[in-house]
Parts: structure tokens; sequence; C-alpha cells
């Protein structure tokens, strides 16, 4: 089993990784039976012209390298663009930004999406 | 010539147990059986002639060490070739005999062996072969003799139990089985559903007593790559008068219990190995023990959240198995690598699977703990250097690990409730 140098970079020195103390939506998926753990919160500004738009995103994961790169991953992905753009990124998109996943590891990249679509969907809850 | 840091270009090897380098002296005895001494050890000819003395050499040695005589030794290819062949074997010699026609063997196992004595047994019992009892181990990793003595039933054919567990390093009580299990057999009057003892040895052979006399074994498996001899070779000790038949058809080599070539070049070397170890056996296991002993107590003594698998005592003096909460195995095990030390994972991201260690699982272990499980395995050429810079790489990586992985767990559980 390989990983790509994209996820070996991101599992290293994973981006946007942290807490967000005042976050406006929050997403938890995963459990511990299967390995991972994992959360994103993230940040939404209104913008005149773009309307709804993630400005901020952090995640924290409890598990295997790709369960952390894809985290990463999708906070890059989703940073800076609007939430309908960001509901649809999907497992796919993940993966292919990391120049691919063993297939062993693909229910990571959907953990992440997960995660991301659970945030956006606790946002629009508390709007 | 020492096998140092340095000639690893600074990494730090501690996963002795998954292999280990082969031995300068092994190396040296072997290169001539690659090209000058090439015979095929059943030729009649000189060249054949050479390498079969060359193979007689390193099979008196190995009977030797294991106090055996030199036809009770099968060589080949390795551990789990002889764990198929004691296993498979027996079976179908029982088979053969037609007294038994209709008749189910039973074998005895525990749930913690080696996959490849697993799944022959899971198999088995698929096939309708055999019938399985999987005895249960316990926190410390040990099994109960008392478990064994219940399980043994009336068509009972063999007992495979592993001396001493691959990932938790624990050992069991061999030698204590084989009473149990002569004590069986000398109260049957009809000889012919004698119970069998196999042990698989792998981990056991470098730091155990390996005499099958005192085991009381009548099969016992072993691997030359554990004990810094080359991989692709081992071997199975057969006790004369066990019923038992080759399972891969050919030639008539090893006694006709293992059709094939010799790999005499394996075996020479298997042969010097060996002989380095009993030379310098009980000084090696002083050495590692205490080596390993100031692992386990700088770990727990240093790092928090942090927990030593399977019994401290009765563990194999190179093993050290341990879980650290809020990290991923697989995580660790990589970030390690990156700071050049080589460890190995219980953990299923590892393995290519996505269930955790079945050996963890079996002590007790919750799934997350069994993730998080990392295991050291030290050997002749481990440093206290080596372990002082591992710990410290540990701590450094640990705190990076659980910076990510933040509260989850706790979380997680609070919600639950």
């Amino acid at each position: 089993m390989n990983y790509s140098k994209q996820v070996i970079d991101h599992f290293t020195s994973p981006h946007n990784q942290g807490v967000i103390s005042d976050p406006d939506g929050v997403g938890m998926v995963g459990n511990p039976t299967c390995g991972d753990l994992m959360k994103i919160y993230i940040k939404v500004k209104k913008n005149a012209k773009r309307g709804e738009v993630i400005s901020d995103i952090k995640f924290e994961t409890l598990g295997c390298a790709s369960a952390i790169a894809t985290s990463s991953m999708i906070t890059d992905l989703a940073k800076g663009k609007t939430i309908k753009e960001a509901s649809k990124i999907t497992r796919d998109n993940v993966a292919e930004a990391l120049n691919g996943l063993p297939p062993i590891k693909m229910h990571c990249s959907n953990l992440a999406s997960e995660a991301l679509v659970a945030a956006i969907e606790d946002y629009k809850k508390k709007k | 010539m020492e096998m140092n840091n340095s000639a690893r270009g600074g990494k730090i090897y501690l996963d002795y147990a998954a292999t280990t380098p082969v031995d300068a002296e092994v190396l040296k005895t072997m290169l001539p059986y690659f090209s000058s001494e090439f015979g095929n050890a059943s030729s009649l000819h000189s060249f054949g002639r050479n390498a079969a003395d060359a193979v007689t050499a390193a099979r008196e040695s190995a009977a030797c060490f294991f106090k055996c005589t030199s036809e009770e030794i099968i060589f080949t290819s390795g551990a789990t070739e002889s764990n198929n062949l004691a296993i498979k074997g027996v079976l179908r010699a029982y088979n053969k005999n037609k007294k038994n026609s209709g008749k189910k063997p039973h074998i005895i196992t525990t749930v913690f062996e080696h996959s490849c004595v697993l799944k022959t047994c899971q198999k088995l019992e698929k096939e309708g072969s055999a019938e399985v009892t999987y005895l249960p181990v316990y926190s410390d990793g040990i099994i109960k003799v008392s478990d064994l003595e219940k399980a043994i039933k009336e068509n009972t054919l063999l007992v495979t139990v592993m001396y001493v567990n691959n990932e938790i390093g624990t050992v069991q009580p061999i030698a204590q089985i084989g009473k149990v299990i002569k004590k069986h057999n000398s109260k049957l009057l009809d000889t012919k559903y004698q119970i069998l003892f196999h042990t698989d040895a792998t981990q056991a052979v470098a730091y155990f007593d390996i005499n099958v006399k005192r085991l009381g074994v009548d099969l016992l498996s072993m691997s030359s790559h554990k004990i810094y001899g080359p991989k692709g070779v081992g071997m199975l000790l057969v006790k004369k008068g066990t019923k038992i038949t080759q399972i891969q058809d050919g030639g008539a080599q090893e006694f006709a219990l293992r059709a094939g070539t010799l790999n005499s070049t394996g075996i020479i070397g298997l042969g010097k190995a060996i002989e380095v170890l009993e030379k310098n056996k009980q000084k090696e296991i002083k050495k590692i023990k205490e080596l390993r002993d100031y692992l386990i107590k700088k770990v727990l003594k240093e790092i928090p959240s942090v927990r030593l698998n399977g019994s401290r005592s009765k563990r194999s003096p190179n093993n050290a198995n341990f879980s650290f909460s809020d990290v991923e195995g697989e995580s660790l095990l990589l970030y390690l690598d990156a700071e050049g030390i080589a460890v190995s994972t219980g953990s299923a991201c590892s393995s290519g699977s996505l269930s955790p260690s079945h050996v963890l699982l079996a002590l007790g272990l919750k799934p997350e703990q069994a993730h998080g499980s990392l295991r050291v395995t030290l050997g002749k050429y481990t440093t206290k250097k080596e372990l002082v810079i591992f710990v410290a790489k540990l701590k450094k990586v640990l705190e990076k690990l659980r910076k990510v992985s933040g509260e989850l767990l706790k979380e997680y559980y609070s919600k639950k409730k």
C-alpha cells in the first residue's frame, strides 16, 4: 500500500488543522470502531456578490494517514467557496486532489466529504 | 561486523519481530553456494554431493540445537509452510487411514494464532474436514492450560498453540501443555487416537528453551529470517513416529515430507544462523531484556495515556507492545518512519484490512486501543542510544498527532451517553 506524495505532504504538514472557537457550523463524523473520527468547523461570511462564503475552516481528526490527509485536503477545497459550491465537493474530488488513495482507504475521503456536509447542515440549522 | 546505526544510514530499526538482517557470518557462509557450489543436493555427482554435504551439516547443527535427530528436521520455505504442513499433513495422514473414515477429527488451537494457523483451521472447518476449538486468551495475553484440558475430546487429533505471540510477545505454557497431552495419551488404550502437539515457535527460538524433549512437542515450526538468517527458509521438526503425510506432491525430498529442490543456500544460511545464535543466546537474551525493560519503564513513566499490552513478565525479552490513546497506529508508524524509525502496529489501517488486530481485540482491548497500538521489537543490534532517540521522537510525534485529534474521542463518548 503506497500513498501518493500529496497524501504524505498533507498528512505530515496538514493545512487548516485546529479549532475555531466561535464556529458558524460544526460537523463530526466517524466512530472509534473503524478507527476514524473527524470534525470540521466552518466560519461563514456573507458576501454581497457571492452570497454565503466559507471564510475560515479548521479540522480535527483521529485517524490514519489518509484520514488526516483527506481532512486537510477538504479544508483546502472548501475554503473561500460558497456554501452551495462547497456542498458539491464529493469524495472523488478529495481523492483526485490527493492524486488518488489506495482502494481500501477510499472510505476516508467519504468521511471528509461527510464531515463537511455535516458542518454545512449545522450552519443551515443555526441560521 | 556490527550492523549498527550508521550502517543503516542513521535509521533506527525496531521491528525485529517482522524480520532481522542476515548476520555477517551467515552471509559469508552462504555466498559460495549461490554460484561456485551451486549443485542440486539431490544430484549424485560431485556438485550435488558438495551441496548435500553442506545441507547435512546444517541439519546436524539444527538437530543439536533443538535436541532432536537429523531425520526429524524437515526444511521448508518458512514458518507459514511449516504450519500448513503440520496441520494439513497430520489431517491428511489421519484421513488416509481407512479406519478413520466418517469420523471427523478435532483440532484445538487459540484465538490469537498467526493468520497462517488461524486461516488453515478456519478453512478445514469450512470444508467440513475438521472441527476446531479456539481457546480464549486472557487480558495478560496467555491461555489457560485448564481451558485446554477441558477442550480435549475423544476425537481430538491435534493441539496447535504458538510458543510466543508475534504481536504482543506473550509466552504460552508449552511445556505444561506438553505434559497434559502426554498424560492424556498415556491413559489411552488405543494408540490410534493419540493427540499430537504442534507449536509455532517462530518468535521463540531466539529467546526461550527450545529443547523439544522438554517441551513435549511432536511438531515445531520455525523460520530462519527471525534469527538473522535468510528469508525463504525455515523448518518443521517432526518427531519420529508422528503420523504425518506430505501435502505438496512431487519428489521424495526431506524424507518424503516436502517435495521440491532443496533451497541449499538458504538451508546452509539457516544452519549457520542457528550456530551463531546458540553461541551467544544467553548473553544476548540478558542484554536485550535489560534494554527492553528500560524502554518499557521509560515509555510508561514519561508518556501520558499509554498502556502496555500483554503480561509484563511473561513476554519475549525483545517485545514491547503499547497502546497510546487519541492516536491511530498507522499515523504514528508513518510519522516515526519520517523520523527514521521503523516499528510496527496492530492497527487495521496498516494491514490492508478494516478491523484492527485480532490479537489485541482478543485481549479485551477496545477498538480504539487496538487502533492505537505500536509494536516495538528489539534485536541483537539494538543499543540504548537508539532507544533514547526513539522515546524522544515518539514523544514529539505523539504530541503532534494528539494535537490533530484534539478531544474527539472524549467528545464522541460524552455524546454517546
